[in-house]
């Protein structure tokens, strides 16, 4: 009996030393991943004369003028637009054209309804950048090289394998007799669609939304190959301004990563729900 | 409606097609790329990187990565914290943690160098990013610092679907913890591990902007960190490096077409082997 109660003992200790270890670990790589960003906003407060005389301390000043100055004087409001606008108009494309094809794929039986939806498949699996160069053909015959709708079409086309993979299985879910119903009450096809099926699959709209909005405005291949005038650049592409071969503004740059970082920080805290089902989505098999 | 994707993914299957029109090269181009001089090495070198770059990614995130991921299932006090915390980096533009990383690895005033200086280990402060022996595995490190959220939350959400009843079953038949790993948990793993493998494979293989931005087009020091994607776009586009170099679109292409077989071949197998030793309970 009592060597049996020491074995217990000896295996709750055991368990207690794993659990410390384990917080720990936990709390350096949290540190790890923490800290950088803690140093980017601190940078971002600062001058630049300010950051090589103390680059960790905290700033003088918590004045907001560093991102004032980014903003009015190094055009950022222009490349905040112009990232706005574009993967804004991106994910409305996106959303018109896959929830289309989704629902034709899920609802409509005709001949080659497999085909086109494997077509999709293989899509999720390729990558559009090794397309670069006959989408850069492409769009230089169209004559949208350098303009915002190159890469308003290129992020929306690329979007779509994945989100007609997503809008596919969800409205694969929605009972056939919700648009029957709607069809005897008077409906055409497209009402029901628009009606009916569209505000049911509202949460995987989301999730689409989500998946494509984060890479669109953090990307910076395609801007870099298509965009040539400034007062088109998108944020990560106007960012490289600042670092300059032989001088960097790290004031002006780290208050600009600030600006450029923060939307998606603030999508991520308050949907991370979207974030979560969206990322894990065509991952992981339900 | 799919007309964007259908031109786009279109192209991509026929590039060459176009390319062949001016230039009525045949197979020409690839046969430069992998024999002359020019290319070959900068070919093979550029390719082991990707290599490395992958196997060291999926290493990581196979046992660490899982672990944590393990860890963070658990119902446990904090654990949703740091989850959020470690899939922040990911939600960041490659260009952000670029020059965020050549920031705090500066060798003079970088934190990492002062953090190490403050510990007494002045004499391992190196310019990481500056010699050829480092820079590679720092590049790596810098972007895996970014994308292990990602596998993190995908293993966490395949864990979350193993029906507890399983665990269960296997505690109640005396299994020790590393058994209910080995035999339960790891078996029961395998699809959602090599699904996110062959993500990472495919994302590996066309790594291009942390490089970019943070060693330049040609993968500074001496090309020690160029990657396939950045030796395609010098040769697309030009190489400053080699005095403005007008871009060879021909060759260019060619490099594409091998990264995509290389991807495509790689992802075959990849789901085949997953097919293969997917577990039914």
């Amino acid at each position: 009996m009592t060597s049996r109660t020491g074995v217990n003992n000896n295996n709750q200790l055991l368990e207690k030393i794993l659990t410390f270890f384990n917080y720990l670990l936990l709390t350096v790589l949290a540190l790890i991943f923490i800290y950088p960003l803690v140093l980017m906003v601190l940078t971002a407060f600062k001058s630049t004369r300010e950051f090589f005389f103390d680059p960790f301390g905290l700033p003088d000043t918590w004045s907001l003028k560093p991102f004032i100055d980014v903003w009015q004087k190094a055009n950022f409001n222009t490349y905040f637009f112009n990232s706005v606008l574009i993967a804004t108009s991106a994910v409305i494309l996106l959303i018109f054209c896959a929830s289309l094809a989704a629902y034709a794929i899920a609802r409509f039986d005709f001949k080659y309804n497999n085909l086109v939806f494997m077509f999709f498949l293989a899509g999720i699996m390729i990558p559009i950048r090794l397309g670069i160069l006959p989408l850069f053909i492409l769009m230089k015959n169209l004559n949208l090289l350098d303009t915002r709708l190159s890469l308003i079409l290129t992020y929306a086309a690329s979007g779509m394998p994945m989100s007609v993979f997503i809008l596919t299985g969800f409205f694969k879910t929605i009972p056939t007799e919700l648009g029957d119903a709607a069809r005897v009450d008077g409906c055409n096809k497209f009402q029901v669609f628009y009606k009916i099926m569209l505000p049911l699959v509202r949460p995987a709209l989301a999730t689409v939304t989500i998946v494509n909005f984060v890479p669109w405005w953090n990307d910076f291949f395609f801007p870099l190959l298509f965009i040539n005038t400034d007062a088109l650049k998108t944020i990560p592409l106007g960012m490289t301004i600042f670092f300059g071969q032989y001088m960097t503004d790290w004031g002006l740059l780290f208050s600009g990563m600030v600006i450029a970082s923060v939307p998606l920080l603030i999508l991520y805290i308050f949907m991370s729900k979207q974030f979560i089902s969206g990322l894990t989505s065509g991952a992981v098999k339900g | 409606m799919v007309y964007p994707l259908i031109s786009a993914l279109g192209y991509s299957f026929f590039s060459w097609d176009g390319l062949m029109r001016e230039s009525f090269a045949g197979l020409d181009n690839f046969r430069r790329v992998l024999t002359t001089v020019r290319y070959q090495e900068k070919f093979w070198n550029a390719l082991g990187h990707n290599t490395i770059f992958f196997v060291i990614t999926f290493v990581l995130q196979t046992t660490l990565g899982l672990y944590l991921a393990i860890q963070l299932t658990r119902k446990r006090f904090g654990m949703d914290f740091f989850q959020t915390v470690y899939f922040i980096p990911f939600t960041l533009s490659m260009v952000v943690v670029g020059f965020l990383w050549l920031l705090l690895l500066n060798p003079t005033w970088g934190a990492f160098s002062q953090g190490l200086k403050v510990a007494g280990l002045g004499e391992w402060v190196q310019p990481w990013l500056g010699q050829k022996s480092t820079a590679l595995i720092t590049v790596i490190m810098v972007n895996f610092w970014r994308w292990i959220g990602f596998p993190i939350l995908v293993y966490k959400a395949g864990l979350m679907g193993i029906p507890e009843v399983l665990n269960e079953a296997a505690v109640i038949d005396g299994a020790s913890k590393w058994q209910l790993f080995r035999h339960v948990t790891f078996p029961l793993m395998i699809p959602t591990i090599s699904m996110v493998t062959i993500i990472t494979f495919i994302w590996d293989f066309n790594a291009f902007d942390l490089v970019f931005v943070m060693q330049g087009s040609s993968g500074n020091p001496h090309y020690a960190t160029d990657l396939l994607a950045t030796f395609f776009y010098r040769t697309a586009f030009g190489d400053p490096t080699i005095g403005g170099a007008s871009g060879e679109i021909g060759i260019a292409s060619a490099i594409a077409v091998l990264m995509f077989i290389i991807i495509g071949i790689a992802s075959y197998f990849g789901i085949r082997m997953m097919q293969k030793k997917e577990v039914k309970y």
